[in-house]
């Protein structure tokens, strides 16, 4: 679905890579990392790729690649293994999978080493001395300063599972209906969060009955995460997200979305 | 040293120096200290013309003792190589209400990776990370070199003779680490595993990038760096 009448661009640069969406989806399924399923994870990695298009996320290429990668892995694993053997050398090699399961697991230990770093730095936060500390301030963002708590891939997850619930029974007398902007959709996130304090997600999208409108919304969501005026928490590893506004919100971006 | 004919001890001495360095300050640097105080000031500060390692370290030892049996919030941890003085991290809470910093900004996941990769791997190229993270990092390793977490350590001999670059000293010091060889599992994760020369990698793709932009800014961040550093040495 194109979301041809685009009023307000959402610029969400995704600094997580395929890797990070692929190691994703092996955790939340469950999956052996040395026996992936490759169809399976090929299906599920090609839909996320699909909503972040369609949000219009700016994507790296290298999303595009592992795509291909993917397929070509997938393709290689329905020939018999006498006959794809013969490209490779390596008898290691004959699983198709072989290259990439290495980098995933490679990539997997450098990812439990930064969370110990992210552990060091929580405890050294604590710490005062009279020397000249770093501070990542405001004028030097380290890379997106607001979904540390939570993944794009899971935000994405709860987007997917809000279209599904919409699957066919989109109410046609809602695609006719009017139509939303992301500047009102802000607006009224924000003017939810005033009453209720947060929102799960899940209860964000429950009461939408178009594609439209929960596009709308999400680009929304991730628009106000991107100002740092809400955050997105997550209860306990594939639990509930919930959106609430972030301390140093106040600033009312509604009135500059509204022009 | 106005106070007529006080003279303090060798860890009073410690102490004074630990307080006021703007960086960790190792051993070797203490007694650096004590000669050249004998030297340019003579006086009482001859006194301490023969004072060896053993002495300073010793006296670093008592100064931590002090501090723990006073329980003033203070303490002295080893840091970089060196030692400094800092607070207790069970009285953060209020510092950071005093400091007006009750949101430490800390680094984001893709920093701490891409932190993660050169900690382990220097001297690393650019095109080294992005195979293991599988995604450019040119923005984010410009954010690190101005924070001056990383720094251009050379230039490899590969084709292009790509940057290399490898954690500075204010790496050791933000994380509250000693050494990088503190950090877990480093053995294991400092060499390739079995090296496979990236045939088809998204790395070879992306090393294909001219890096004058990021090198451009590299060499300016790394000056900064030596210059901070001449300042802690000097």
């Amino acid at each position: 679905m194109p979301l041809a009448e685009r009023d307000y661009q959402v610029r969400l640069e995704v600094f997580e890579g395929p890797l990070d969406l692929l190691l994703y989806l092996i955790r939340r399924e469950e999956l052996n990392i040395y026996d992936i399923p490759i169809e399976r994870i090929t299906a599920q990695y090609l839909d996320y790729l699909d909503m972040m298009q369609m949000l219009d996320l700016s994507i790296a290429g290298e999303f595009l690649v592992m795509a291909a990668t993917l397929m070509m892995i997938k393709s290689r694993m329905l020939l018999p293994p006498e006959k794809r053997a013969a490209t490779v050398e390596d008898e290691e090699e004959a699983d198709p999978r072989w290259d990439l399961v290495r980098r995933l697991v490679e990539y997997k230990k450098f990812k439990d080493a930064a969370r110990f770093l992210e552990q060091l730095e929580r405890r050294q936060s604590d710490v005062f001395t009279r020397h000249e500390v770093v501070e990542p301030g405001a004028e030097v963002p380290v890379g997106p300063p607001t979904l540390a708590d939570v993944s794009i891939f899971d935000l994405l997850g709860a987007f997917q599972a809000a279209l599904k619930r919409i699957g066919a029974h989109e109410d046609l007398r809602e695609i006719f209906a009017e139509r939303f902007t992301v500047g009102e959709k802000i607006d009224e996130l924000l003017e939810r969060l005033r009453e209720q304090g947060e929102v799960s997600v899940t209860r964000l999208f429950e009461r939408m009955r178009s594609r439209h409108e929960i596009v709308v919304t999400f680009l929304a969501m991730l628009e106000l995460i991107r100002l740092q005026q809400i955050e997105a928490v997550q209860r306990g590893t594939f639990g509930e997200i919930v959106i609430r506004p972030t301390a140093d919100a106040g600033v009312s971006v509604g009135a500059a979305s509204d022009e | 040293m106005s106070e007529a004919g006080a003279i303090p001890e060798l860890k009073a001495i410690v102490g004074a120096v630990l307080f006021a360095s703007r960086a960790p300050v190792t051993v070797d640097r203490l007694v650096q200290v004590f000669h050249q105080a004998a030297e340019r000031i003579g006086g009482i500060a001859a006194g301490f013309a023969q004072v060896g390692r053993e002495e300073v370290a010793a006296a670093i030892e008592q100064v931590r003792a002090d501090l723990a049996a006073a329980g003033i919030g203070l303490r002295i941890a080893e840091v970089a190589h060196g030692y400094r003085l800092e607070s207790d991290p069970a009285c953060g809470p209020w510092v950071r209400v005093h400091l007006d910093r009750m949101r430490p900004q800390r680094l984001s996941p893709p920093a701490l990776e891409t932190l993660a990769i050169i900690a382990y791997r220097q001297p690393v190229t650019r095109a080294e990370i992005e195979a293991v993270r599988g995604v450019a990092v040119d923005q984010i390793l410009r954010n690190l070199l101005d924070l001056q977490l990383i720094r251009v350590t050379g230039r490899s001999d590969l084709p292009g003779r790509p940057w290399l670059f490898g954690t500075t000293q204010r790496f050791l010091e933000h994380f509250g680490l000693n050494r990088i060889e503190d950090l877990p599992g480093v053995d294991e994760l400092r060499r390739r595993e079995a090296q496979v020369a990236a045939p088809d990698g998204c790395g070879a793709g992306l090393a294909e990038k001219p890096p004058a932009e990021v090198a451009a800014l590299a060499a300016g961040s790394a000056a900064e760096t030596r210059e901070a550093m001449g300042h802690d040495a000097g």
